[in-house]
């Protein structure tokens, strides 16, 4: 029977089927980081058990941590005992744990990758929603609760239900000055922030086969921004490429043997998806939110629609927009921003950085922004060094923090505060994610270094030669 | 952690209106912070419960004493929001044992029915009905048995049936968690991870 890449790769991990009831699934690698694994591994010292595969499980610190001054205390007593609990933890069960100072030490959702251990075809969960990157490397890769971290410990599985099928295909090419991000923030414009639920999404299209893993990445990070369970792209060359030589890719034989199976890993011509969405790549501008849920994008050129034209609760728009100080046939270009942020594991890569210091370069960062350049680790960090784009940043006026996922949910010191706009490449605009009170526009690394420089939402197109 | 088992429960309960009651709201993000699962009864709720100085809000349905109880009546759209899975443990640390609405979001029903909480969906209608009899009276009692699948309003003999998938059933009924059955089958699982190519 034909089959999707979905299926191909859920099929062949299901270890039973119960009756009228989930599948077992084997999960092949488990992330793990501070804020969502504690109480899993307390329940495994109660049931006085073992963790199954303990090379399986790969853990950092990311959600807590400081962005400066990493070698001193982490001040914050609470954030300070989390942190020693994953220490304690995966050293009593043998988990290998790259803690904070350590040279991998990074976000969860781009040290995987970046270490090679997502890979195609393989099976990832991890204790946090934005897990869905992994699938750009055709993987199935989705966010689980704490008691499923412990039966993933205890066990290697989760009990769960086989996900509908979408999926969402563009082609054309994209315009000048459009990023990955935009094509993602355009996408769930159009589908609204629950249009997925319940749905696995597959990636089609040149649009997608022309992107950088990093871009694929940026994409499927946010399928989960639109309610799917997560987001997949069919593995080619690009991804090979990607994988191979890296620290926990398959080598020598043994990677021959992979390949011959991740070829195989793309949907067959005749399978069936439950729902079909298609779009041109060419309607795609640099996108920006003006709401307060990530459904709330437009084209930066455009003006906030009116409440009558969007989907939903009337008083619902109207309380979003009150809560931005924005109002309905508003001009997007040229409003005031006070902190702009580039970072997190939806827009912290090496990529991303890349294209932040291109539109910087030679220019001054305006005198009234503060800017939160926050890599995505400590090997993004170094590569920003090596490839002299720290030079350009610093020559610009700007500083580079230390990896973490900072202000993208505020848990530690990095937070915006009430009543001020920032510029953000994370992926959550809700109300007081960034620090209570914090007003985000949500866009992309262009997007933000454009307002890095202006001190206002400005068109990127405008400033690239 | 296994949990007690679910057979018939009897009880009171507390009515709580408002819909698209989100994960935010039951349990807000800064006590994410434990390292333990204790203590998250205390936070539910906590910003509707307390005010910043910590005394609390007299005009919250949990302040209020007149209603108490093990079921917890929730307006339409339950649950929405973050995976949190601190949202469904307040709620069980606080006593609740079943919650019902009209609709419950995805993942937290999930959750629910991983720490022992039995989610009850009902029709707007049957809701309007538990909301009507519990103002009308706070010591109506509902009765939630899950061998039939139905709930009932003791004081009106209104009834209805709802739904739950057969092994969500059994595991509640025998107070098991997934973790259980996985243990029970490690064996076949060991031997599958041996043919595995990654
Ligand atoms: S950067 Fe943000 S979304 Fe990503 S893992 Fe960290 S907190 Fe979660």
């Amino acid at each position: 029977m034909s089959k999707t890449l979905f299926d191909k790769v859920w099929d062949a991990h299901v270890v039973h089927k119960i009756e009228g009831g989930p599948d077992v699934l084997f999960i092949d690698r488990h992330l793990i980081h501070e804020v969502t694994s504690p109480v899993a591994f307390l329940g495994l010292r109660n049931r006085g058990i073992k963790v199954l595969y303990p090379e399986r499980t790969f853990a950092t610190a990311d959600h807590n941590t400081p962005t400066i001054n990493q070698h001193l205390p982490v001040e914050d007593p609470l954030s300070a005992n989390q942190l020693k609990a994953l220490e304690q933890n995966t050293a009593a069960y043998g988990i290998r744990h790259w803690g904070l100072g350590h040279n991998k030490n990074g976000i969860v959702h781009v040290i995987g990758p970046e270490n090679g251990i997502t890979q195609p075809g393989a099976t990832i969960v991890c204790g946090d929603s934005h897990t869905s990157t992994h699938g750009a490397f055709g993987a199935i890769a989705f966010g689980i609760g704490t008691s499923e971290v412990e039966m993933v410990l205890s066990t290697q599985c989760i009990m769960q239900p086989k996900a509908k099928k979408m999926r969402i295909t563009i082609n054309g090419s994209l315009g000048k000055g459009v990023l990955p991000k935009d094509v993602a923030l355009f996408i769930i414009s159009k589908l609204t922030t629950s249009g997925a639920t319940g749905y696995f999404v597959e990636y089609a299209g040149s649009v997608f086969e022309q992107m950088s893993m990093e871009g694929r990445m940026t994409v499927c990070n946010l399928s989960i921004e639109m309610g799917a369970r997560g987001g997949m792209i069919a593995p080619d060359q690009t991804t090979f490429d990607y994988i191979q030589g890296r620290e926990f890719s398959p080598k020598g034989a043994d990677w021959d043997n992979v390949m011959a199976y991740w070829k195989t890993l793309k949907t067959d011509d005749d399978a069936v998806f439950d729902k079909e969405l298609s779009f041109d790549g060419s309607e795609i501008e640099p996108m920006i939110t003006y709401g307060t849920n990530p459904g709330m994008g437009i084209g930066i050129t455009h003006e906030i629609p009116d409440a009558k034209q969007v989907e939903g609760g009337v008083a619902t728009y109207e309380k979003s927009l009150g809560y931005m100080g924005f109002h309905e046939g508003d001009q997007m270009i040229g409003k005031k921003i006070d902190y702009v942020f580039l970072g997190s594991c939806t827009n912290g890569r090496i990529e991303d950085f890349r294209a932040f210091a291109s539109l910087v370069k030679g220019k001054r960062k305006a005198e009234d922004v503060i800017v939160w350049l926050v890599p995505g680790s400590h090997i993004v960090e170094q590569q920003i060094k090596e490839e002299g784009l720290l030079n350009i940043l610093t020559e610009a006026g700007f500083t580079l923090r230390q990896p973490g996922c900072s202000a993208c949910l505020a848990m530690n010191d990095d937070k915006i505060p009430a009543g001020k706009y920032a510029v953000s490449t994370s992926n959550r605009n809700f109300e007081g994610r960034q620090g209570p009170g914090s007003r985000t526009l949500l866009a992309s690394p262009l997007v933000a270094a454009a307002a890095a420089i202006t001190g206002k939402v400005t068109d990127p197109r405008t400033l690239i030669q | 952690m296994a949990y007690d088992s679910f057979n018939i429960l009897k009880s009171t309960a507390v009515p709580l209106t408002i819909e698209n009651v989100d994960t935010d709201q039951i349990i807000p993000a800064r006590f994410l912070k434990a390292t333990e699962r204790v203590g998250f009864g205390d936070n539910l709720f906590r910003d509707w419960r307390y005010n910043p100085d910590s005394t609390p809000k007299g005009d919250f349905v949990l302040n209020n004493p007149v209603y108490k109880g093990k079921i917890l009546v929730g307006g339409k759209n339950f649950g929405s929001g973050s995976s949190r899975e601190h949202a469904a443990w307040a709620i069980y640390d606080y006593g609740f044992r079943c919650v019902v609405s009209s609709f419950f979001a995805d993942i937290f029903r999930n959750n629910c029915l991983n720490i022992g909480v039995l989610p009850v969906q009902v029709s707007a209608g049957f809701l309007e009905k538990i909301f009507a009899a519990i103002y009308h009276d706070p010591d109506t009692e509902l009765e939630v048995n899950l061998p039939e699948q139905t709930i009932s309003i003791l004081s009106t003999g209104d009834k209805e049936s709802f739904d739950i998938n057969s092994y969500k059933k059994s595991n509640m009924l025998n107070g098991f968690d997934d973790i259980d059955y996985l243990l029970n089958i490690q064996s076949d699982i060991e031997e599958f991870a041996k043919k595995l190519p990654l």
